[in-house]
């Protein structure tokens, strides 16, 4: 976790749900997740290539995918689904951390619908959920060799906030800070 | 097995003490426990060797328990070469709300820096 936020706000983000054309000429939609989607996500997740894991996720096992998701799906998270043709391909989360309104984010895309433009939306798109929700700020951590995946978090505009270890951390503020009430 | 375990308080450090004991208990191995001095973490280390010594009764099992002041990862390296140990033991790491795996910053040097073997206890 990270204690260390942009001053300057970032968006505005676009919110689900959009349809659009991906670089290798797919319609791709990506919308707020679903129950119903469950199955198409479980399904994703077992296809994924467990090269491209991180940090330990996505677990590897039936069983390991099904606790992960039951947490990143449960109450007060956001999950936005890309979906190609009646399948998930891509997939973003925001998983709420201390203090209140901080989030966790990690986003996953299926190996053959990388590179084509679907991360960057999907990011956005739910950084734009997120927002609409109260989330005020997000943190992720990114492996420090992951270049490409560091380039996408700044092109967002997330920003450095600690890099001293394996992983790096990154953040984003998405509104100002909430007036104390106390 | 003459066995170094690495504790500074944190929550994994516990675990990690807690699975090395009852493994102990099992198998008969030499432990010696090195209370480090975590700058990540609060916990004093009498609390932490209060918390040890309770263990190790739970368990029936008997270990050294030594302090180790200054910087925990090279302190802990260097005991474990000059003594001979067969193997370092730390806490593998916290997980995130997102369920991602944080490796503590004493196990990355220890890591990095230990010719002797090294378990992680997640």
């Amino acid at each position: 976790m990270t204690d260390d936020y942009p001053d300057e706000v970032a968006g505005p983000f676009p919110r689900p749900p959009t349809t659009f054309e991906d670089r290798e000429g797919r319609s791709i939609t990506i919308r707020r997740y679903d129950p119903e989607d469950r199955e198409a996500l479980t399904a994703m997740y077992e296809a994924f290539d467990p090269a491209d894991r991180a940090q330990g996720i996505p677990p590897t096992s039936e069983k390991r995918i099904t606790e992960w998701l039951d947490a990143i799906t449960g109450e007060e998270t956001v999950n936005v689904v890309a979906v190609h043709e009646g399948s998930a391909v891509g997939h973003a989360t925001l998983v709420p951390d201390e203090p209140a309104n901080t989030a966790e984010l990690a986003i996953f895309v299926l190996q053959d619908y990388q590179h084509a433009g679907i991360g960057t939306r999907l990011l956005k798109t739910l950084l734009g959920a997120g927002a609409a929700v109260g989330f005020e700020r997000v943190w992720l951590s990114v492996e420090r060799w992951n270049d490409p995946a560091i380039s996408l978090y700044e092109k967002v505009g997330f920003r450095a906030s600690d890099t001293e270890s394996f992983e790096h951390e990154m953040s984003i503020r998405l509104a100002d800070q909430t007036e104390s009430t106390g | 097995m003459k066995l170094l375990l690495g504790i500074g308080g944190s929550d994994d450090s516990i675990r990690a003490l807690e699975r090395t004991v009852a493994r102990v208990a099992e198998t008969g191995d030499d432990l010696t426990v090195a209370i480090l001095r975590n700058p990540a973490t609060e916990a004093d280390p009498e609390g932490i060797e209060q918390r040890v010594r309770a263990v190790l009764d739970d368990a029936a099992t008997s270990a050294s328990v030594r302090h180790l002041d200054g910087d925990p990862g090279s302190r802990l390296v260097e005991l474990a070469e000059q003594e001979e140990y067969d193997r370092i033991v730390l806490g593998g790491g916290e997980t995130s709300p997102m369920g991602k795996i944080k490796l503590g910053g004493i196990a990355e040097f220890v890591l990095l820096n230990s010719h002797v073997s090294v378990t992680l206890v997640r």
